[in-house]
């Protein structure tokens, strides 16, 4: 039967699977995903804001303002492939990509093994939540900013780098924080390909001792503690960075 | 200096400007009056291309800057303009604001550029405030600091778009008196405002423009004192109690 007693026993024989076996790989896991999901995330949110029209040029003979041809000129095919890898991302399931990917990894690239081609899915799945992070948090910040950096003479560039994101930053990097933290939870599906996360220690232990309820409130009391923790110090830094 | 051909600029289907032909000549002081909603703000922001128009060209020191082959931020460069809302940059200290552009874009040394803008602060009472943030500044020092951030980049012309309308009222006269020093040291201005007996104490030429034209234009003496246009007058019967 469930016992308190259990869960003490469980984690004196078990801690060091759960930590080091567990803990550990779901906090590479993560930081592996939102590493390179900031750095896909950052492309991708400047392809969808970019200003690339390749069929400019037929706005100056479209005369009779012509709808299907002002669309035409006015389609970005960056903007346009950036969005709908988002939309597809956000609107699917993240256990679906997972599968999709270890399925797919194999096939194209054999030399990648299975923890790295989850790596890879949780990378371009949290690409899409972060890009959309840095796109709000850049136009959050007041358009006069833009207007009075350009009035001044300074490029497009120059303005992004010296004028809106220092001022974006403020926004985006709180966001990401909890981008980590909602990652952290999400890789507990990876336990699903055995993957040797958080949730797939639980799956060990259960296995050895029968006791899946005890494992559970362990593994979630330690889910617990890192994101109640991460969350506070998220909170404390985005007040100090207000504060400035 | 600038000139303005049969400007057209239209938001959606709200036509704001409808053929506009301008002239301001070098050190001429132009003021822009006229009710909300017709045409003002767009016009000036036109002339540094804030607002691309629909159609006609401006000619900027000789150069049409609507076209596309133009560098329009080498324009720019001397074109300073001040804003309604200051849009002082918060992340950056009352010195980098000024120096920022400078820096920036003339590549101008940092020694060389914190020097002018010392320069610049001490002329509008700034100078002690150089080492803050941007942020602490009260409504009439943010808009003065935005004057002389403009004025690091030595524009031959300044468009001053409402520089007080969102200022508190015991902040009005500081800003406007800054404008005045400019002025009269001969610097080419074009200004839209509410302030009527300053744009009646500082300009060579008033603008009144309504529904999307230039309905009258003349001296102060003429759009103020005898106004022709019974639009006009009934602008003027209403903001001059």
């Amino acid at each position: 039967m469930f016992s308190f007693e259990n869960i003490i026993m469980l984690w004196q024989d078990y801690w060091q699977i759960f930590i080091f076996e567990g803990l550990k790989y779901t906090l590479i896991l993560s930081a592996i995903a939102v590493f390179f999901g900031v750095i896909f995330g950052s492309f991708i949110a400047f392809g969808r804001m970019s200003d690339i029209r390749p069929f400019k040029i037929i706005n100056k003979y479209n005369e009779n303002n012509n709808a299907i041809l002002k669309a035409v000129a006015n389609f970005n095919p960056v903007s346009f492939i950036c969005e709908v890898y988002t939309e597809v991302i956000r609107g699917t399931p993240l256990l679906l990509q997972l599968y999709f990917f270890v399925f797919l990894i194999p096939k194209v690239l054999p030399f990648i093994n299975q923890f790295n081609a989850v790596a890879l899915a949780l990378s371009f799945n949290s690409a899409a939540y972060v890009s959309e992070l840095f796109r709000s948090g850049i136009q959050a910040v007041d358009k006069g900013q833009t207007e009075a950096a350009r009035s001044l003479g300074m490029n497009k560039t120059q303005t992004m780098l010296r004028v809106i994101l220092p001022q974006a930053i403020k926004n985006i990097l709180p966001a990401v924080g909890n981008e980590f933290i909602a990652i952290i939870k999400e890789t507990s599906m990876a336990s699903t390909f055995f993957v040797g996360d958080l949730m797939t220690s639980y799956l060990v232990v259960r296995g050895a001792t029968y006791l899946a309820l005890e494992s559970l409130i362990i593994i979630g009391v330690i889910y617990l503690v890192v994101t109640f923790t991460l969350s506070k110090l998220i909170g404390k830094y985005e007040r100090k960075l207000n504060s400035k | 200096m600038i000139q303005t051909v049969d400007l057209y600029k239209s938001f959606g289907d709200l036509q704001v400007l409808k053929g506009i032909n301008e002239h301001v000549a070098p050190q001429e002081v132009i003021s822009i009056i006229g009710p909300s909603g017709g045409g003002k703000s767009t016009f000036l922001r036109c002339l540094n291309m804030l607002e691309t128009p629909d159609s006609g060209k401006i000619f900027f020191e000789g150069v049409d800057i609507t076209s596309e082959k133009v560098d329009i931020d080498l324009h720019r460069q001397k074109m300073g303009m001040v804003f309604q809302h200051f849009n002082v940059f918060p992340h950056l200290s009352v010195l980098e604001n000024v120096t920022l552009a400078p820096t920036v874009v003339k590549k101008i040394a940092k020694n060389e550029a914190t020097e002018q803008a010392m320069e610049l602060l001490n002329r509008v009472g700034l100078a002690e405030k150089a080492n803050e943030s941007a942020t602490s500044l009260s409504g009439g020092q943010k808009q003065r600091l935005a004057i002389v951030r403009a004025l690091a980049m030595e524009p031959d012309v300044m468009l001053f778009d409402e520089p007080t309308s969102a200022l508190d009222p015991e902040m009005v006269g500081e800003v406007l008196d800054v404008i005045k020093g400019l002025v009269k040291n001969g610097m080419t201005s074009v200004i839209v405002t509410h302030e009527m007996g300053f744009a009646k104490e500082v300009s060579d030429r008033v603008v009144f423009m309504d529904g999307g034209i230039v309905a009258e234009e003349g001296t102060p003496d003429e759009v103020f004192n005898h106004p022709q246009n019974p639009r006009t007058k009934d602008f003027l019967g209403k903001v001059l109690y």
